[in-house]
């Protein structure tokens, strides 16, 4: 995905770099008689990443035991990475001259967790209405929002996600006021002065939609439609016949020249999704109404990468499957809402036994810190009912599985020579709740260790604070 | 047997054979034993529960003749896990407006709110935590329009439909930022209200009969002077949230001008900062154990090594869940207690060793609530809440296999087992899933 992403982008450039060659950019005077010149498609990325991997050394980790976190597992095993990238993972590896090197006896290394659906930066701490960015709640279509205009990068929550989660990629979605809540934002967890600095180099976008209960309360409230389910797919559907439209329009104008069509910048993100280069994150609880969204999916012309929250995914497993949509989902939240009534701890594990692709997630601030005691409690679970889930499949559903869905999984999500040294080492067991963090690394810089308070990230926020610095 | 057999088991026994309504005698040996007062486990323990009420817990404990005897196979055992601050049975769901008495946004009356009338022995939420092993729980109402919220009760979490154990057991009150919204925009209007009440109370029980109903402007309607006079006389606690450190010190202050109060702090993120002054004046806490952002101002120095901190200054500490899912994962506090354990090996964190870490679940917030004789441990004459485990009770997957409430052994099965049952293979068989049960 980051490769057509980035093929995409490329060509772009190249595009309008011929556009300002030609005198004036001035299209309109071609005639159908001669070739007709290119119209100018328009920039897509505006805002672009300055993230910068920080420098470490090459590091040996031996006698740990590794989950890969796309399904293999090693007892006493090493390994190398340097220069940001994953060297070698292996039974046994020599060290190089120069490297730093680990005894793991009794830790556990995986691949950073990966958080696709997170509010920090968005809704950050503290949750005053000054710092409320994460929903723009007065349209029920909003595409056009960003949610990196609205992250603010001295969230203290980074931090905790970072020492007590081992997070180390997330998405920062905007909220789920609207059918149309705007394009997400995925970062690497490492401060930044600017959130470009924080993300994560050629990661597609993503847009999220929301289903259900909220867009319908929040303008059913207000007098103004969707005030019901059906009206939230009219919504919808009107909404995608114009992304269609726009698209056309572009398109024409784009091959054949002539006026550029006006921009919309609502439509814009749509027809992106309609290219297949913004993916659509769908938060959406039950499963007729995730039905009827991948209906409307094949209706348009796009596809739904992923459902967050889908506590009923377990329903429909199979139609999931194939459609090749994802199921984000928590281990055990229930009945806060009614879309959330018929949540069951076995929800992801049902859908990995049918071979639909389940994920967990945290939405939450305090959730992100645990994200790996979570699958523990869907794993025992479902062992308990009769299902043999190892704990490196079930790894999965944080790092493999998740950097799938947000299109980042050629380059980060597992411990693969060559990707990205997003690494993790554990105390312990991390299904065990006795387990945190001794150490994680993000593109094999050393971003925190536990036994060195000078490498544990403190945000402006907090400094000169009542516990600056504190283990927290 | 696995957790989900044995529940289906149990589901098809309870349909042959009704659960036994009263207690019966029950002695459980060889198991690895909890007894909830802050020891460690013991190998090899028995106990023993005659009439609803643990007689011995131990090792070399005698079985008597003629009791239904459960050998535990050295698995866990431990008392029933002990909300200590919850709103478990009085909201269905929390975004459906109708079905949550938790709060009464437009009553006239605050401190006489009493929370029996509205707990549900049938509640989804009791069945989803008795299944993970919770057998009591403080249920507290929310303040809403004043700080005071109205009056709790311990609730034990059993099938029958009496399942208030200490009605009106405490009065629940706001302070910090939420209760001086409450009391119209500051902390000082927030203590204005609170010393005003009090003293209002005060002229109640000289002479109740004279303190008619008023109206709105006297701030206090004789029912709620009422529901206050235990707790001006000490009789009753009184659960105050707090976070901020400054908070809890001016609560404390308030006690020498009103020494009979028996306060309770409730959430206390920055309790660390203070926890000398706490300790002190003896003030027990159910804290929040996991917070650790600066989510609002008034928890800037929240950390999750709050509770060993304060426990260490001589602190008695339960855990409880207020904002925080608490109409329906106070199963989570087992998690919750965990953590705290995960600290012990955390460089620079204060940490709760295993034995303490599940008092925190189990006695202390009993005894903060002042009921430590009657609940939260198995030693000899608490009531007969006991579960075994099929592993450590602080582990993440870790399941309840057995649950008895006042010596009553309880179902385990809950409507998510109904729902995976139904749903274990999400294709369609011959009729629709409205035909598979």
């Amino acid at each position: 995905m980051i490769r057509s992403f980035t093929a995409t982008a490329a060509m772009a450039a190249v595009l309008a770099l011929g556009a300002c060659a030609s005198p004036n950019g001035d299209t309109r005077s071609a005639s159908s008689s001669t070739p007709r010149a290119k119209g100018t498609p328009v920039a897509r990325d505006p805002y672009p990443s300055t993230y910068r991997a920080f420098p470490g050394t090459p590091t040996l980790v031996t006698n740990v035991t590794i989950l890969d976190g796309e399904g293999g597992r090693i007892d006493n095993g090493s390994i190398l990475f340097a220069d940001g990238k994953i060297v070698e993972v292996a039974q046994s590896i020599a060290a190089p001259d120069g490297a730093t090197v680990i005894d793991g006896q009794g830790k556990w290394l995986t691949p950073g967790i990966i958080d696709v659906h997170s509010h920090l930066g968005n809704y950050p701490s503290p949750g005053v209405s000054a710092h409320s960015d994460g929903n723009e709640a007065t349209n029920p279509v909003t595409a056009e929002v960003w949610a990196e205009h609205s992250v603010w990068p001295q969230d203290p929550g980074f931090a905790r996600a970072l020492a007590n989660g081992g997070v180390t990629t997330l998405q920062i979605l905007p909220g789920s006021a609207n059918l149309f809540g705007g394009r997400s934002v995925t970062l690497k967890n490492v401060y930044g002065r600017t959130v470009q600095a924080m993300k994560f180099p050629g990661a597609p976008y993503g847009m999220k939609m929301a289903c259900g209960e909220n867009p319908k309360r929040v303008y059913g409230g207000r007098q103004r439609m969707p005030s019901t389910r059906m009206g939230n797919m009219a919504v919808n559907r009107a909404t995608w016949a114009k992304a269609v439209e726009y698209k056309r329009r572009w398109v024409k104008y784009e091959e054949s020249g002539g006026d550029a069509p006006v921009r919309d910048l609502q439509m814009e993100t749509l027809r992106e999704v309609l290219d297949g280069d913004i993916l659509v994150h769908n938060h959406c609880y039950r499963a007729d109404e995730m039905a009827l969204v991948l209906d409307m999916a094949k209706e348009f012309g796009y596809k739904v990468t992923a459902f967050h929250h889908a506590v009923e995914a377990y329903k429909i497993a199979d139609l999931l499957k194939a459609n090749g949509t994802c199921a984000a989902v928590w281990a055990d939240w229930w009945g806060f809402k009614m879309e959330s009534y018929d949540a069951i701890t076995e929800n992801l594990a049902i859908l990995e036994k049918e071979g639909a692709c389940g994920l967990i997630h945290s939405d939450d601030a305090n959730g992100i810190q645990r994200l790996n005691q979570e699958i523990a409690k869907v794993m025992a679970a479902a062992n308990r009912s009769g299902m043999n889930i190892t704990k490196e499949q079930a790894w999965r559903w944080a790092a493999i599985t998740p950097a799938k869905a947000l299109g980042i999984d050629d380059v980060t999500g597992s411990l693969r020579a060559g990707k990205m040294a997003d690494i993790v080492l554990w105390n312990g067991d991390p299904f065990s709740v006795y387990t945190r963090p001794d150490r994680v690394w993000i593109d094999g810089a050393l971003l925190f260790n536990a036994n060195n308070p000078r490498l544990r990230p403190v945000s402006d926020f907090e400094l000169g604070q009542p516990g600056e610095g504190d283990v927290k | 047997m696995s957790r989900f057999k044995l529940k289906l088991a149990a589901l098809l026994a309870a349909t042959a054979v009704a659960l036994p309504a009263a207690a019966q005698d029950v002695a459980i040996t060889n198991a690895r034993l909890v007894i909830g007062d802050g020891s460690g486990p013991v190998e090899g323990g028995t106990v023993v529960i005659r009439g609803g009420r643990v007689v011995a817990a131990g090792t070399g404990v005698a079985v008597p003749a003629g009791v239904r005897t459960i050998d535990a196979q050295g698995r866990w055992v431990s008392p029933g896990i002990f909300a200590g601050f919850s709103r478990l049975g009085i909201v269905d769901v929390d975004g459906v407006q109708e079905t949550d008495d938790s709060r009464a946004r437009t009553s006239p009356f605050n401190a006489a709110l009493d929370v029996v009338p509205a707990v549900n022995p049938r509640n989804l939420a009791i069945g989803i935590s008795r299944s993970e092993g919770l057998t009591r729980a403080v249920v507290a109402p929310r303040a809403s329009g004043a700080i005071f919220g109205g009056q709790g009760a311990i609730i034990d979490l059993a099938t029958d439909m009496d399942a208030v154990t200490r009605p009106r057991a405490f009065q629940f009150m706001e302070y910090g930022e939420t209760g001086a919204s409450a009391a119209g925009g500051s902390r000082p209007a927030a203590l204005a209200s609170l010393r005003n009440t009090l003293f209002e109370v005060a002229a109640y029980a000289r002479n109740p009969a004279s303190y008619l109903d008023r109206d709105r402007q006297s701030l206090l309607t004789r029912a709620d002077a009422e529901a206050l006079r235990p707790v001006v006389e000490g009789r009753v606690p009184l659960l105050i949230h707090v976070e901020r450190g400054s908070d809890m010190l001016t609560l404390i202050d308030l006690k020498r001008e009103f020494p009979r109060l028996n306060l309770v702090f409730v959430g206390a993120s920055e309790g660390w900062t203070v926890a000398r002054e706490i300790a002190a004046a003896q003030v027990p806490v159910i804290a929040s154990a996991l917070t650790d952002l600066p989510s609002s101002f008034e928890q800037l120095g929240a950390t999750q090594s709050n509770v060993g901190r304060m426990k260490a200054a001589g602190v008695l500490v339960g855990i409880g869940m207020i904002n925080d899912d608490e109409t329906r994962q106070a199963r989570l506090v087992k998690q919750y207690a965990g953590n705290l354990v995960a600290l012990t090996r955390v460089p620079g964190a204060t940490g709760v060793e295993w034995g303490e870490a599940f008092a925190t679940i189990s006695s202390r917030p009993a005894e903060a609530m002042g009921m430590g004789g009657e609940f939260g441990s198995l030693r000899a004459g608490r009531r007969g809440d006991v579960v075994i485990w099929d592993g450590d009770p602080l582990e993440v997957g870790t399941a309840a296999q057995l649950v008895f409430i006042d010596g009553v052994e309880q179902p385990t099965v809950d409507r998510q087992d109904r729902l995976l049952q139904r749903y274990l293979n999400p294709a369609e068989g011959a009729l629709p899933k409205a035909y598979d049960r």
